[in-house]
């Protein structure tokens, strides 16, 4: 069976006014009252990778309690996605910064 | 006189505020949420529009009488919402706040803890690919996002929030490939003189589980996860049914064991703990009317121990009636008896959900050595008790110290119960021997340049 790209699915609410914003330096849209993890998991399929073993993490408890849904943004600030709503202009990367 | 302090705006700490207002108090209400309501009611962002019945369900009517009762108050508190309590000492709270990344003191006196509680977690190997939510997530991205967390999802664990997200997400639409509890029938039977004691609840609970096989979603009794599959994304479940294997291909699993209080603050308040058997965590001593074994502290809700939404509106209540009594306010003392008397006639009930849903008892003998169980900083099972092995350890403390579970970002939020599980089955230990994890402030990741500044401060 089909498996989209991306991990979150709209279900209500959907006729919200956009919110532009980047994603590792593409231009994407979100919703007004996203969270940045809602905004970020509805069109891509992980947040960050993990610091200890590399592999992709997307959030897991979604009430700011497991602290694994932390992602970078291009100014070097960590926000926690699942507490933090999306904003117009916010530049978030899920890469690690090479080198 | 210094106003009281409440932590937490869910259902113990709203009513709480509202009992000290109605006495003529000012209180101050930190919430780390950005509207009020705690996890159960929480509220929707204020440009959604789904109607009370649709996000709350049954529970409506409560969800909608809080929040009235919270915003018919707002002029009379002084409320600081997004405002995370990162530390406490005595007559001293540290509160960040995280739109303008501040931190900044409130000096207290009397202090009412409502931090509520999260998913317990036991881990099952493939549990940090992306996908896999708690199952309090799963209905935190439906609630407050109106997002599914996939578009074939299968629940998984067990206690009562298993079969009501799945009713939840069915009826909003999502395809819910199969509900996976690890209770057996037979559990929930030998619950049953307990669970009519309240009828109405587990009539809401019945209809859950009949309206699921009603719309054809298979439920699976008595099931072990095994494993979950995926490479960079969960694509399937395995579990044991009945001694063999089964696979279920899904996008999306929710799963988690009821729920464990978030009891951080009270242990750094220096509050007593005990073992609770029901619970098989330790919980802080409080006395019926609420009060913590320190002066001046008030605890109330499930961050206290797990007994549901109704009970902690009504121990917020109490505890702010014997925080009132305590500085010399005259209080209305049948009201106090009444709301004792309804929590101790609830606790029939929560003895009944703990045997309907019990821990799986065999969760650390079946774990593999390679599932992860800190998911902070990927230390596994077999890390754990190689460290057992090595070195004697035989508290959980000292397992931590060593292996370094309970010390990342998430502070044995998610890891806890497991490292504290795998512990006693290596050691041949009883739990509450092993004992509990014991936190630091921060209790949460604060931002360094904060801890840096507040270092330059001294």
């Amino acid at each position: 069976m089909m498996t989209s790209a991306f991990l979150l699915h709209r279900l209500a609410d959907t006729d919200r006014e956009p919110v532009d914003f980047t994603l590792d330096g593409r231009p994407l849209s979100a919703l007004v009252g996203d969270t940045v993890l809602t905004a970020v998991l509805c069109q891509h399929d992980h947040l960050r990778r993990n610091e200890f073993s590399g592999q992709p993490r997307a959030g897991f408890c979604l009430m700011g309690a497991c602290q694994d849904c932390w992602i970078r943004t291009s100014q070097g600030e960590r926000v926690r996605a699942c507490s933090t709503f999306i904003a117009p202009g916010m530049a978030l990367l899920t890469k690690e910064r090479t080198l | 006189m210094r106003p009281p302090v409440i932590i937490g705006a869910g259902p113990a700490g709203v009513r709480a505020a509202q009992t000290l207002v109605e006495h003529g108090l000012r209180p101050i209400v930190v919430d780390e949420a950005a509207r009020a309501g705690g996890q159960i009611y929480r509220r929707q962002p204020a440009n959604f529009h789904r109607p009370p019945e649709q996000l709350y369900g049954t529970e409506a009517g409560r969800a909608t009488a809080l929040h009235a009762a919270f915003d018919d108050i707002s002029d009379r508190i002084d409320y600081r919402p997004e405002s995370l309590v990162w530390n406490v000492q005595t007559g001293w709270l540290d509160v960040l706040h995280a739109p303008s990344a501040t931190t900044r003191g409130v000096p207290w006196s009397r202090l009412i803890v409502a931090t509520g509680a999260t998913d317990r977690i036991l881990p099952v190997p493939g549990w940090t690919l992306p996908g896999v939510y708690s199952l309090g997530g799963s209905q935190v991205a439906l609630k407050f996002q109106g997002c599914a967390i996939g578009s074939r999802v299968i629940f998984m664990g067990s206690g009562p929030l298993l079969y009501l997200v799945a009713y939840q997400y069915a009826k909003a639409g999502a395809n819910v490939v199969a509900v996976l509890d690890t209770a057996r029938l037979a559990d929930q039977i030998a619950a049953l003189p307990g669970l009519v004691t309240r009828p109405s609840t587990f009539g809401k609970g019945l209809y859950y589980v009949s309206w699921l096989r009603a719309h054809g979603v298979p439920i699976r009794r008595g099931i072990r996860p095994l494993r979950l599959l995926g490479d960079n994304r969960v694509d399937a479940v395995v579990f044991e049914d009945d001694g063999s294997e089964s696979t279920l291909s899904c996008d999306a699993v929710g799963f988690g064991y009821a729920l464990r209080p978030e009891t951080q603050l009270a242990e750094l308040l220096g509050c007593r703990f005990e073992y609770s058997h029901g619970e098989r965590a330790h919980l802080p001593v409080r006395d019926e009317a609420g009060r913590g074994s320190v002066e001046g502290v008030y605890l109330a809700g499930d961050g206290t121990g797990i007994m549901g939404a109704d009970a902690a509106e009504w121990a917020g209540e109490r505890a702010a009636l014997a925080l009132l009594a305590d500085e010399g306010t005259v209080v209305d003392s049948a009201r106090a008896r009444k709301l004792e008397s309804r929590l101790r006639g609830l606790k029939p009930f929560r003895r009944a959900l703990e045997r309907a849903f019990p821990l799986p008892e065999d969760w650390a003998a079946l774990a593999p050595d390679h599932v992860i169980v800190c998911r902070c900083e990927n230390i596994t099972a077999g890390d754990l008790r190689e460290i057992v092995r090595a070195t004697g350890a035989d508290e959980v403390n000292r397992l931590k110290a060593l292996s370094r579970v309970g010390m990342g970002r998430c502070q044995g939020r998610m890891c806890g119960v497991a490292a504290t599980h795998l512990l006693a089955h290596s050691t041949g230990l009883p739990i509450e021997i092993v004992g509990r994890m014991r936190v630091q402030g921060p209790i949460k990741p604060i931002p360094m340049a904060m801890v840096r500044k507040q270092e330059g401060a001294l």
